[in-house]
């Protein structure tokens, strides 16, 4: 009935117009498919099957009256565990939300809602988003669909691994340093991490707030476009929020006539990246093959220079874990979630938040609160919002010799669980993307190649100005069809 | 600064972390190294530079009050511990002996 290994949410569209399929019936197909095959790969750590068929019948009933609320209707999508969903749990993975019931939908899930999309699960992570595994997960350790003894990257490890294994077609991740680019590449999918303040963080849990941003994980560059589009633009309830109405935005439009060139698009090419310590001689094989096809295509490749990426690392685990530190005081056992009773309230502060909170979480709120305490505030914290601002201005000075910049998204394809358990070495895999974060551009991840040695997946990034998504779909969307050609799927 | 110790104890006080006696070593390890790490900071001259707090940088953002729906009764259920359905309970808040 449904070729999952060709599933994707304008091709379901498509199906659901011409009344191929019916979205109980997406619905139905999609549970017995987790059923059959997340046992393994534990991607999903919870599904509200009730709510989701419900939601399924009503988009039906709709349909069959042509009050279709947009061409998606009826169609699911699997919500990373940090996103609010009303009336369903959100525990970002951790012990400490144990449980917990949010009251209201994040603007993105409200907005994803408002055109028929069905929230579809509740997808596992890093505890709080903090790891490039999923193995902080408190819950699960999430597989990766194309080798289950590796893992699928993180923090949004269960929304790339759900997608790629074909489970839902499509996830929304959150990305703070790279936690929806790096999974993504890992699992063979398309991750976008948005302009910063262009999708609403209301009703993201806070982990780092001038870095948090949601994005789409999908199987294809179209997909991302169709979900961005829809979630995305100015929310009063998020005052970082752009002021760009949801109203104007228009990405998808430009698969109806995508060019088969790209004539005239300089691209750059960061040798910090393309010459870093540790990238891997297959991931950089194929990036050098990548900017091959994007000579051919057209393009023409420009060398540029990105001199501060080495400091984005560090810069990132002093600002991201001061915000961590700040942000994640509110839990305390006290008014949600899990609470650890002590001999008095301090008491209980102490023991919730001592038994609630994982192992990275507490290193990172530890070195937060490390770095801003009295006597080291200058020394660290705004010691690295000034280099941020000199990893900004590389960016800028980018954008004035090339349209987007091109770089891999890892140094290496997914790794094996444990392989990385000193928390540095697991720091400094996300070197690639980090920078985009601190700096705001936006991002894109899509899978090139497989690597001949593990049969594992390798990505790309393609890196665009502020609110430049367009040109980053466009790019990616000509790349993906006339320079890649294919799509990876793992063996079903 | 560099070969700084770190009073770990100290920091999970100030943090409110109660953390278990046999993680202490390892945590204190694993921060140095860290920060140690981030130090490379040091070799850049940032005088003269302006923080960036926000990639958005956005101004403040000003709107009128309007009265809203609180979600309070809704996030009670969440509560660990409630008082007649309606009152959070708390524990003791004055160190001392006694009944809570």
């Amino acid at each position: 009935m449904i070729d999952f290994t060709q599933m994707t949410i304008h091709g379901l569209r498509d199906l659901l117009k011409n009344g191929e399929i019916t979205s109980v019936e997406l619905v139905e197909s999609l549970l017995a498919r987790v059923d059959a095959l997340d046992d393994k790969i534990k991607s999903f750590i919870r599904i509200d099957r009730e709510a989701a068929l419900a939601m399924a019948k009503e988009s039906d009933c709709r349909r069959a009256t042509n009050s279709e609320l947009s061409p998606y209707d009826g169609i699911p999508i699997g919500i990373k565990d940090c996103i609010c969903v009303k009336d369903d749990y959100v525990s970002c993975a951790s012990q400490i939300l144990e449980p917990v019931v949010s009251p209201y939908d994040s603007t993105a899930v409200s907005r994803l809602k408002a055109k028929g999309f069905i929230p579809f699960g509740r997808l596992n992570m890093d505890e709080f988003a903090m790891g490039s595994s999923c193995e902080n997960s408190s819950f699960q350790k999430t597989a990766n669909p194309f080798d289950l003894e590796r893992v699928p990257g993180g923090s949004s490890g269960g929304s790339a691994a759900s997608v790629a294994a074909r489970l839902v077609p499509a996830a929304l991740g959150s990305d703070t340093g790279g936690s929806i680019r790096q999974p993504a590449a890992f699992c063979g999918i398309v991750g976008v991490k948005p302009t910063y303040g262009l999708v609403s963080r209301y009703g993201l849990v806070a982990f780092a707030s001038s870095l948090d941003q949601i994005g789409p994980m999908t199987l294809d560059v179209e997909d991302s476009a169709i979900i961005l589009e829809t979630i995305a633009g100015n929310d009063k309830m998020d005052s970082t929020s752009l002021p760009i109405e949801n109203n104007t935005l228009d990405y998808s439009s430009i698969f109806s006539k995508l060019p088969d060139n790209l004539n005239g698009v300089k691209v750059g090419i960061p040798k910090e990246y393309f010459e870093a310590d540790g990238l891997a001689p297959a991931v950089k094989q194929a990036a050098l093959d990548a900017v091959e096809k994007l000579k051919k295509l057209g393009a023409e490749i420009v060398n540029i220079e990105l001199p501060h990426t080495k400091y984005a690392v560090a810069v990132y685990y002093i600002i991201a874990t001061a915000e961590a530190s700040a942000n994640l005081a509110r839990f305390d056992g006290i008014r949600y979630g899990r609470r650890v009773e002590g001999k008095d309230l301090v008491d209980t502060y102490f023991a919730s938040r001592g038994q609630g909170f994982g192992e990275e979480v507490q290193r990172r709120i530890l070195l937060g609160t490390y770095v801003l305490s009295s006597g080291y505030y200058d020394a660290y914290y705004l010691k690295a919002q000034k280099v941020r601002t000199l990893i900004r201005r590389d960016f800028e000075k980018a954008a004035e010799l090339c349209d987007v910049i091109f770089t891999p998204v890892t140094p290496d394809v997914a790794f094996k669980f444990g392989a990385k358990s000193d928390p540095l070495s697991m720091y400094l895999s996300d070197i690639f993307t980090i920078a985009l974060n601190l700096s705001g551009n936006c991002g894109l991840s899509l899978p090139v190649a497989l690597d001949s040695e593990s049969g594992m997946p390798i990505g790309m990034q393609f890196i665009a100005p502020a609110l430049q998504e367009r040109k980053l779909f466009e790019v990616a969307g000509v790349f993906e069809k006339y320079g890649v050609g294919a799509k990876f799927a793992p063996a079903e | 600064m560099i070969g700084n110790t770190i009073d770990v104890k100290h920091v999970a006080e100030l943090a409110r972390l109660q953390l278990k006696e046999e993680s202490i070593e390892q945590l204190q390890k694993d921060m140095e190294n860290i920060v140690a790490y981030i130090e490379e900071l040091n070799e850049l001259d940032v005088s003269g530079i302006e923080p960036t707090a926000h990639a958005a940088l956005l101004t403040n953002v000003y709107r009128e009050d309007v009265v809203a729906e609180p979600y309070g009764r809704v996030m009670l259920k969440n509560a660990p511990e409630l008082i007649n359905d309606e009152a959070i309970k708390l524990p003791r808040v004055l160190p001392g002996e006694g009944s809570n």
